[in-house]
């Protein structure tokens, strides 16, 4: 077999749906070889971020790596902005990228980058394969590496000359490598003292982030959640591993999280965190969060995010399903249970916070609130969309105002930020569910990150519903800069905006304008109930509103600024 | 606090390159880093002298755990160890230093491995102090050239890095 048959019979083995991709030079016979068979699928994107934000919303909305194929040189380039925004997250993606024959390398050839070098810092592996007698092993090891322990994203670079070389192609069952194995159970012993320490707490609290989806342990977290009986909150990673619409769920917390989590993240007494990592974003000034005195127990896959940013009390290093069914195991049989008496008064002082209700506004206003649009959006998909967001304003109402009830499907850059990453992002997650209703909630400027895909929606018929929050500025820039910058509004303004209607009918689909409150609700009635288009809702919005609660940076998590 | 760091690592292009990125990328210090093959031609074994807080070099052992192709991470300074580092000094050898330099040598345990009418170069092993008080001891303006491998540690006795 040569190099191409062998890559595409890898794919074909690992059970991969979709490729996505963009051709090129050095890749032409991996094209060549995708286009001879039907079992992998391949989507062209309009530009290589976009494959790999198409193939990262995939993994995310799956429990499946998403895969994606580029050429060399601007096509890894192009790319990095997507691996970068995986590997922050932890998403398993396996990139392969084309690369000048083996000879070339170095020659500053055409359409030639040190690929493994480019990437190295934002992918968990990299391989350059030299020999196409290492090919096969080599995709093992890359889907192998990107799935399991923490995962993540793995480039396997190969030279145009390996695709034509040839040999005998063995794809290995399994694969063991030396240097590599993750850690799966936690060590009962701490697991042991965490659920003492739980059952000592009188204010207890339970934070959990991107980790329980990842590690598909919401089922196994919504157990003991209920089982204690103890308050929780997720991070915007996290959302939707525990249900939001449950009375323990406090909501999200952090930067822009309730006030009810933020308060009671600062002020619990044990602490018991489950696949997250106490980011700035999360924690705020890491001296305020210390001023208060708290037993914390962490879970985590990766040893290296326990005690990084906060020192840990009981650290378990495991798979956070299987450290929650052991923990779930021993707690069932054990006579231990939670203090029903300071847990009482624990919760009265939580509703008390809850019940400042940090999230209102002004839903009287003759202007559309961002956050009136995301709760009807909300209600009229039932809870039930896969919803994919953009960076800023928009994203935290989304994450604020949706209720996630189940994992994986609220699909969004936490770690990196990427602004352009809802539109492909959602191209991968329909594809995955083509049944299901699909929001890709935006902003005018995010949106125009990545606009180009808005041709692959058509090519592929994917009836996304764009919800376009426009208030003619980088939102998010503008709250910093009127708050911190004394209302100097810097290069926020997005001027000489395109007819977001006339450019979504552009391209084949059906655009709308909503102006006032009163068309928010039938607007996205109907864009629902159209199962076969993509809608553009192009919603105008009020330019001043902010996002509130927020904990301004370098402050502690309980001085938040409110509405 | 000074630590000295030994990681066992798959003999790969690009492994260096990934060690040395880490610390880059997170800002850690690199005071000295060697790395060889071993007597096993598939592992590299690498020497780093850092230095950090207790936090810090517990990250970086954990971070170095994280990457792919390390095997095995161990921080020598946690308990009995021996390090050393090679020196060449090429220093001015003439009139009344030509004595002097011979006999310096000698008391640092050195070796002229090089001669010539002007100039001897001396090869010294020790410990990185050692080898900055033989700097110290001869007259400055009399070396002409210095070059350093930077320190290589193993553990003393059964502490064994190996897999």
């Amino acid at each position: 077999m040569t190099g191409a048959e062998i890559v595409v019979h890898c794919l074909q083995a690992e059970g991969v749906e979709y490729v996505f991709g963009y051709p090129g030079g050095a890749v032409l016979f991996l094209y060549d070889e995708l286009f001879k068979q039907d079992k992998v699928k391949h989507v062209l994107v309009r530009h290589e971020q976009g494959a790999i934000h198409a193939a990262d919303g995939y993994a995310r909305s799956t429990t499946k790596p998403g895969v994606a194929l580029v050429t060399s040189g601007p096509g890894v380039t192009n790319a990095v902005t997507g691996i970068a925004t995986a590997y922050m997250d932890s998403i398993p993606l396996v990139i392969l990228t084309g690369q000048v024959p083996t000879q070339a390398i170095g020659e500053d050839a055409f359409q030639e980058c040190d690929t493994v070098g480019i990437t190295r810092p934002c992918v968990k592996h990299n391989f350059l394969v030299k020999d196409v007698k290492d090919l096969a092993e080599t995709i093992k090891k890359a889907f192998y590496i990107a799935s399991t322990g923490r995962p993540g994203p793995v480039v396997v670079d190969i030279p145009k000359d390996v695709t034509t070389h040839k040999t005998e192609f063995h794809y290995p069952e399994k694969i063991s490598m030396r240097s590599y194995n993750p850690v799966t159970k936690g060590h009962s012993g701490q697991i042991k003292r965490a659920i003492q320490a739980l059952m000592e707490a009188k204010r207890p609290m339970i934070y959990t982030g991107g980790g329980v989806i990842l590690g598909d342990a919401a089922p196994q977290l919504t157990k003991l959640v209920r089982l204690l009986g103890f308050p929780c909150t997720n991070t915007l990673m996290g959302l939707g591993g525990y249900p939001a619409t449950d009375q323990h769920f406090l909501g999200m917390l952090g930067m822009h999280g309730t006030y009810e989590a933020n308060m009671a993240m600062q002020h619990c007494d044990v602490l018991l965190a489950i696949g997250a990592r106490f980011d700035d974003r999360v924690i705020g000034n890491p001296k305020h969060f210390f001023e208060e005195p708290r037993t914390i127990i962490h879970v985590d896959i990766d040893p290296s995010s326990i005690s990084k940013r906060v020192k840990v009390d009981v650290p378990i290093v495991g798979n956070v399903r299987e450290v929650l069914e052991e923990l779930l195991r021993q707690l069932e049989s054990s006579q231990a249970r939670p203090d029903t008496e300071a847990l009482k008064a624990w919760w009265t002082q939580i509703e008390l916070w809850r019940g400042r209700d940090c999230l209102k506004y002004d839903r009287a206003s003759p202007i559309i609130k961002p956050q009136y649009v995301i709760q009807k959006l909300y209600e009229v998909t039932g809870g039930n969309a896969y919803v994919t967001s953009d960076v800023g304003q928009h994203q935290m109402w989304a994450a604020q105002f949706y209720k996630f009830d189940q994992p994986r499907r609220w699909i969004n850059s936490g770690g990196l930020g990427t602004m352009g990453f809802g539109l492909p992002a959602a191209v991968g997650v329909q594809l995955a569910h083509p049944e299901a209703p699909v929001a890709c909630v935006t902003g005018e400027a995010s949106i125009q990150m990545c606009i180009q895909e808005l041709s692959t929606c058509k090519q592929y018929r994917l009836p996304i519903k764009i919800v376009n929050l426009n208030n003619r500025y980088m939102g998010m820039v503008r709250q910093w800069q009127q708050f911190f910058h004394g209302n100097r509004y810097a290069e926020s303004y997005m001027d000489a905006l395109p007819d977001f209607v006339k450019l979504a009918e552009s391209y084949g689909h059906v655009g709308m304008r909503i102006e006032r409150p009163d068309d928010v609700e039938p607007a996205l009635r109907e864009a629902f109930s159209r199962k076969k288009d993509l809608v553009f809702m192009d919603f105008t919005t009020d330019q001043t509103e902010n996002v509130f609660p927020m904990v301004p940076g370098g402050k502690g998590l309980s001085e938040m600024i409110l509405v | 606090m000074r630590h000295i760091v030994s990681v066992l690592l798959e003999n790969e292009a690009g492994a260096l390159s990934r060690v040395s990125g880490l610390f880059s990328a997170r800002g850690y210090n690199i005071e000295s880093l060697t790395v060889a093959p071993t007597e096993d031609a598939t592992l590299s074994r690498m020497t780093i002298v850092t230095s950090g807080s207790d936090e810090v070099i517990e990250q970086i052992t954990k971070q170095l755990n994280k990457l792919v192709d390390v095997v095995k991470v161990v921080d020598l300074s946690d308990g009995e160890h021996i390090e050393r580092e090679l020196m060449l000094v090429k220093v001015r050898a003439v009139g009344k230093d030509r004595e002097e330099m011979k006999r310096m040598a000698d008391i640092f345990r050195g070796r002229i491995i090089d001669v010539t009418d002007k100039d001897y170069t001396i090869e010294l092993t020790g410990t990185g102090s050692k080898l900055d008080a033989f700097l110290k001891a001869i007259d400055r303006s009399a070396i002409l050239e210095t070059v350093r491998t930077g320190a290589s540690g193993i553990g003393r006795g059964d502490r064994l890095l190996r897999i």
